[in-house]
């Protein structure tokens, strides 16, 4: 049984649609699924014995900008034991952009959340400590999203006075 | 990009810093509690990286790191290049080891748009990447020892980095900003001149190693210095998303050299070193060990280099020759179409990850079949790494957070992107 059944297989014992969809690119897994199953999902994966995702490598955001749903929060996970990598897509399906934190069942995640926060302006609840990682506390804006543009905002950061 | 001091933001940090637990017990604890401020402009903090540490007398209760002081937005600037522009950023991410940089983003770019690059540029681009792993390696090891007052082999060590870099000089015509990959292959071959060179570098690289070594490895003084400090577990050093020789430092033995071989790592025999102890002593010895297994690797490689071509064959996706784009019609078109629209990946999105010096560099890429990069993620080791900061600071001496920062060897060029 190849990984990505077993993983299918594990995944539906939780629920049969749980699911949304999977696919190959490149030999790479891809699991998309909805941000609401997010927390039982990475429970699972992690805990079980025969495939022990432990090492949470990345969390990060995609802004499809004009998508009715248009973040999809990306958790990369390693398996020390298989010696393998997934990714698992969580669409976020509510209009505050909202989603549970993974932080209490992978540690790492706490500053990757935090990131995704501040670039994307992505919720995660339940978060320990939801800053900002890079920007300043006050500033507005989200910068990752796709309506910010490259360039900048002027005035969006204040500049140090002379006199100070 | 922050500014300096900043009252609202540094109130968050505060609650932040409070609110952790300080579960430690101390014999002669003081009354008073005291909180200081540590850079983010402090020599030891190797770059622009901030604490905030919370002291009882001399011991570290908690201790909060804060970053973003060189965030210059690398992630939102690669959605407005083409794939090509973007090499000479990665020069930047972890500049100690630029060459490193440029081969992994190259080979995630490849991976994305499904290129077969010649095997000589491979193994080129395998003594290029452990050269770089040894010039990254020899500052983290100076700097570090530095830090814990041993002055001379931060000379030593430097001095071996200068003959790496007039390598590097050599191969591509820059010493620090190389730029010296390309999707598809390589700037430029490499010439007899420059192997010998190489060759020339390791013969005299293992009796600089053991030069170093002798000066450090039966001092007193160092070994006391780090000896159980900065302790990291296994458990946590996994859980805490640790990668590189920190982690090789904690009892994991996990290379992805090893574990998932890219470029030819499967060919060539090296070791992967493995130390159970996870104190700062520990990481220094893992960090010693990998360069020595650098340069065996190199040795390999550069006997089993043979003549070839050094860039694909895929006009669509690798830029021709400047020759032939001078004298040859299709040639200019492709050059044309590539250099102003992309080399347009197919739809998808691809994690390429390699073992970098600091740990595992990833570059999460997603396209949409035009020449920018839709989502461009870059996952720096020294980034997460970082979060280790607070779990081995806490309960150490004031004077100890220099060592175990140098020993965690974070580049905050990477950390902030």
């Amino acid at each position: 049984m190849n990984l990505k059944e077993n993983v299918e297989t594990k995944l539906n014992s939780l629920s049969d649609d749980i699911i949304l969809e999977a696919s190959e690119f490149r030999n790479q897994l891809s699991f998309t699924v909805s941000g609401e199953s997010i927390v039982e999902i990475a429970k699972l994966i992690k805990e079980d014995p025969e495939l022990k995702f432990e090492l949470c490598e990345d969390v990060t955001a995609i802004d499809w900008a004009k998508r009715t749903k248009r973040f999809t929060v990306v958790y990369h996970i390693y398996s020390l034991l298989l010696k393998e990598r997934i990714r698992i897509k969580a669409v976020i399906d509510n209009d505050d952009f909202e989603i549970e934190s993974v932080s209490s069942i992978w540690p790492s995640a706490n500053w990757y959340e935090r990131e995704t926060w501040d670039m994307y302006g992505i919720k995660f609840l339940n978060h320990p400590d939801l800053r900002r990682m890079y920007m300043p506390e006050e500033f507005e804006y989200h910068p990752l999203r796709k309506e910010f543009p490259v360039m900048g905002i002027p005035g969006s950061l204040p500049l140090p006075d002379k006199e100070d | 990009m922050k500014r300096g001091i900043d009252i609202n933001s540094d109130k968050r940090i505060l609650e932040a810093l409070l609110a952790q637990d300080t579960d430690i017990t101390i014999e002669d604890a003081l009354e008073n509690e005291m909180i200081i401020n540590m850079g983010p402009q402090h020599p030891a903090t190797h770059g622009v990286l901030r604490l905030l540490v919370r002291l009882d007398g001399e011991t570290v209760m908690s201790c909060i790191p804060e970053l973003g002081y060189l965030h210059r937005g690398y992630e939102k600037m690669a959605e407005d290049m083409s794939y090509y522009e973007y090499i000479p950023h990665t020069d930047r991410l972890d500049y100690t080891a630029n060459l490193a940089n440029n081969v992994a983003y190259v080979l995630g770019v490849e991976k994305l748009a499904g290129i077969e690059v010649p095997r000589r540029a491979q193994l080129v681009r395998m003594i290029i990447y452990e050269l770089a792993r040894i010039m990254g390696h020899l500052v983290a090891i100076g700097t570090f020892v530095l830090d814990v007052g041993a002055i001379t082999p931060f000379m030593w060590t430097f001095r071996e980095r200068e003959n790496v870099q007039n390598i590097f000089d050599k191969i591509c015509g820059a010493r620090f900003t190389t730029s010296y990959t390309r999707i598809g292959g390589l700037a430029s071959d490499i010439t007899e001149e420059i192997v010998a060179m190489i060759r020339k570098f390791l013969d005299d690289f293992d009796g600089a190693i053991d030069e170093f070594e002798k000066l450090l490895n039966s001092n007193r003084i160092f070994i006391e210095r780090l000896e159980d400090i900065g302790h990291l577990s296994k458990n946590d050093a996994i859980a805490l998303g640790i990668t590189g020789p920190n982690l090789r430092a904690s009892g994991v033995e996990h290379d992805l050299r090893r574990a998932n071989p890219y470029l030819f790592y499967n060919e060539f025999d090296f070791k992967v070193p493995v130390y159970t102890e996870g104190d700062c002593l520990a990481r220094y010895f893992v960090r010693v060990d990998e360069i020595r297994e650098s340069a065996k690797i190199i040795r390999q490689v550069l006997s089993k280099l043979e003549p070839g071509e050094i860039m694909a064959n895929d006009p669509k996706k690798v830029l021709p020759r400047k020759d032939e784009v001078y004298t040859k019609m299709e040639e200019l078109i492709h050059d044309f179409m590539i250099v102003n629209f992309g080399i347009n990946p197919p739809v998808g999105d691809v994690y390429s990850a390699y073992e970098n010096p600091k740990g595992e560099l990833g570059f999460y890429m997603v396209s949409n079949g035009t020449g920018h990069p839709w989502k461009m993620k870059i996952r720096s080791p020294s980034f997460c790494n970082l979060q280790a900061i607070p779990i081995t600071c806490k309960g150490a001496m004031i004077s100890d957070v220099v060592a175990i920062i140098g020993s965690l060897d974070p580049v905050m060029g990477e950390a902030d992107k």
